[in-house]
């Protein structure tokens, strides 16, 4: 490439005085060149069907992998890719259950933070399970965390008001599951 | 403006062609990523497809690893020799590491080679291989727990004349045993090929677990006949709460978290050669703990071997593993040998249970985080601290028993009577079997820490009266 265009300035230069590029050069300086109408009506109907074999394959996987689920708030989307399966089973047993989904619990109320939340989860469990290079056994990460015991604090907030707590300030932070640790996902985890 | 400039207007070809590739490359991607979707998919409906046949005789394990080659793959991975800071799967010498015990085994095949087990993969061919089969004589009972035993002694058990039929298996199977534990090893070894294999913890046609062997169903009944309380084992009290009904069933009375214990019982055990028949012999009729072992083989005026320096008739404790995880907070909350040493691990969508059976302490993620939420290296430090200090428990109760010994040597070479020596000779028994239930216990006192400590304590005391008892008979004739 960098040869070619060396080439090419050379050839410029050169043609003033009278030299003529080859065949290489000519076809090589076409690609800079505007299309002429029929150049440009094939490229723009090839590029259309590529973007539309996109498109459709796209949504076609989006469909497959159930994407839409996951702007629902259906627990069942959370075992989609089995990786939670005994969390999903500990919390059908657990105390909670009648009262709390997935989302009530690891998402904010407000809708752009739960969309923003979903969001980033949703990117770091699509990467771990594609790439399968998640660390065993799966554990919450601290901001997931702080939203958590926000969450806890949202609804038992007449029996919690008196204990002091700073959600997302790791170190004061009360953890109330560090002691109620099966409310959510029962007995074992 | 002329028409021809008209249609000039608009981009270059190569941002046409750049265009085209960039979205082809995405699409190809996405094409990618819906592969792996679709193969996610397919592990979650169905991971088992049977493309042999497997039955109740097969003991080969590459040909169970053909149906379930996740399993098989980490099966095959108990070849790895790793060392752990007390133990691990390195063959090396124990007597190297604590000379001491070459005294305390001293007129014992122990005391020539007591080299650290290696994996699975090894039982049969360290057995083979081991100074006390080369320079001793041995019976055929090793190949109960050193061997994929099973259809050989189903085989034998039929010759005996024991009854045909599936029905009878385990009337076959106890037969059979009863024939190869009284012939020689070296006669016995060669109808055996494998060492332990799927064939001996799992039902070849459902996959469940399952146990089989003889000594451990004998054992495991006697321990439900007596009234050991079991809490870890709740299909016992279960069964004593019905009435004691025929005799304890782990097969079809445990649950599987049971099971997933009971299947490593079969051979990681304390257990001793009964009679001249060499009937493998778990000591299980009075309890688990030491003490009540102990007073089982003090019944049946049973010990290993007679110690050479002292005359004292001394028990060798085997790798009490299940005995003293009966009496850990582990087996208590309901954990299982299983849950630690083989914990689960995804593949994919799927979940399989690690066979590469190993030291927990290798593999801290899986086996101790799934409970236990805080870092590898702070539970590391933790199981360390807890081995540590049995450990330094162990060390002074190799010295107190050393001390005894050279005690009732003394008193020996002063002319005492045997009956002079009865006492410190008693007490020598006691002490050296609880310092060697701790030592001979693969964990270091993990399994059960404040257990392990309180028979280190026992040993160190018993070998501190012993030692009293041995200069009392020496003192008189000083004065």
């Amino acid at each position: 490439m960098i040869r070619d265009l060396t080439h090419e300035k050379l050839s410029n230069r050169r043609s003033h005085s009278g030299w003529t590029p080859d065949h290489r050069t000519l076809r090589f300086r076409a690609l800079f060149k505007l299309p002429t109408t029929r150049i440009r009506i094939i490229l723009a109907v090839g590029l259309s069907c590529t973007i539309g074999l996109f498109a459709g394959i796209g949504t076609y996987t989006f469909y497959y992998a159930e994407g839409l689920s996951y702007f629902s708030d259906d627990p069942r989307a959370c075992v989609n890719c089995h990786v939670m399966r005994e969390h999903f089973d500990g919390w059908l047993k657990s105390p909670h259950h009648a009262v709390a989904t997935c989302n009530s619990c690891h998402t904010p109320t407000d809708f752009i933070g739960k969309y923003l939340t979903k969001a980033e989860n949703g990117y770091w469990h699509s990467k771990g399970f594609t790439f399968q290079d998640y660390h065993e056994p799966i554990m919450i990460r601290p901001s997931n965390s702080t939203v958590l015991q926000r969450n806890c604090v949202r609804c038992h907030q007449q029996f919690v008001s008196e204990i002091n707590t700073h959600p997302g300030k790791r170190r004061e932070m009360l953890d109330c599951v560090s002691c109620h640790r099966d409310v959510g996902h029962g007995p074992v985890n | 403006m002329n028409s021809r400039l008209t249609d000039r207007r608009g981009l270059a070809i190569w941002v046409y062609v750049a265009a085209l590739a960039v979205v082809a490359l995405a699409t190809f991607l996405v094409l990618l990523l819906y592969q792996n979707i679709v193969a996610r998919k397919a592990e979650a409906t169905q991971h088992v497809f049977r493309v042999v046949d497997v039955n109740d005789r097969t003991t080969d394990p590459v040909l169970w690893g053909k149906n379930y080659p996740r399993q098989y793959d980490s099966y095959r991975r108990t070849t790895d020799l790793v060392r752990t800071k007390y133990g691990g799967s390195e063959a090396f010498q124990h007597l190297e590491r604590d000379p001491i015990w070459r005294r305390i085994f001293a007129g014992y095949a122990f005391s020539v080679d007591y080299r650290e087990e290696r994996g699975h993969a090894y039982m049969l061919k360290d057995q083979r291989e081991t100074e006390r089969v080369q320079k001793f004589k041995q019976p055929g009972s090793c190949l109960q727990c050193h061997a994929s035993v099973i259809p050989t002694y189903i085989d034998a058990g039929l010759k005996a004349g024991a009854p045909a039929g599936a029905e009878n298996r385990e009337a076959q199977i106890q037969k059979g045993f009863e024939v190869i534990c009284a012939m020689p090893f070296t006669e016995a070894e060669k109808l055996v090929e494998h060492p332990v294999s799927c064939i001996d913890c799992h039902d070849a046609e459902t996959m469940n677990l399952r146990v089989s062997r003889p000594a451990f169903l004998n054992g495991i009944r006697a321990l439900a006949r007596s009234d050991y309380a079991t809490p870890h084992l709740p299909s016992i009290e279960r069964w004593r709460r019905e009435g004691k009904k025929g005799e304890y069933e782990p097969n079809t009375d445990a649950n599987r978290q049971e099971m997933r214990s009971l299947v490593c019982a079969q051979c990681h055990n304390e257990y001793y050669f009964k009679g001249t028949g060499k009937l493998v012999t778990h000591p299980w009729n009075n309890g688990l703990r030491v003490e009540q072992i102990e007073s089982y083989y003090d019944q049946e005026k049973y010990s290993d071997w007679t110690h050479q320096e002292t005359g004292a008739p001394v028990l060798k404790a085997q790798h009490p593993e299940f005995e003293m995880w009966s009496q850990g907070i582990h087996a208590r909350s309901g954990v299982s040998c299983a849950d630690c040493h083989m914990p689960y691990q995804r593949e994919g969508a799927i979940k399989v249970s690690n066979h590469h059976v190993r030291s927990p302490v290798l593999n801290v993620a899986a086996a101790c985080q799934t409970c236990h939420r805080i870092p590898e290296n702070e539970l590391k430090a933790r199981v360390e601290l807890i081995q540590d200090r049995n450990r330094a428990l162990l060390t002074r109760s190799q010295e107190a028993i050393m001390d005894l010994l050279n005690g009732v040597v003394e008193a020996r070479a002063a002319g005492a009577s045997d009956e002079q020596l009865a006492k410190a000779r008693a007490l020598q028994r006691r002490a050296q079997w609880r310092a060697d239930f701790v030592f001979a216990e693969n964990s270091m006192g993990f399994h059960a820490s404040q257990e392990a400590a309180r028979i280190l304590a026992e040993a160190i005391d018993y070998a501190r009266q012993g030692q009293i008892e041995a200069q009392k008979v020496v003192a008189p004739k000083k004065q």
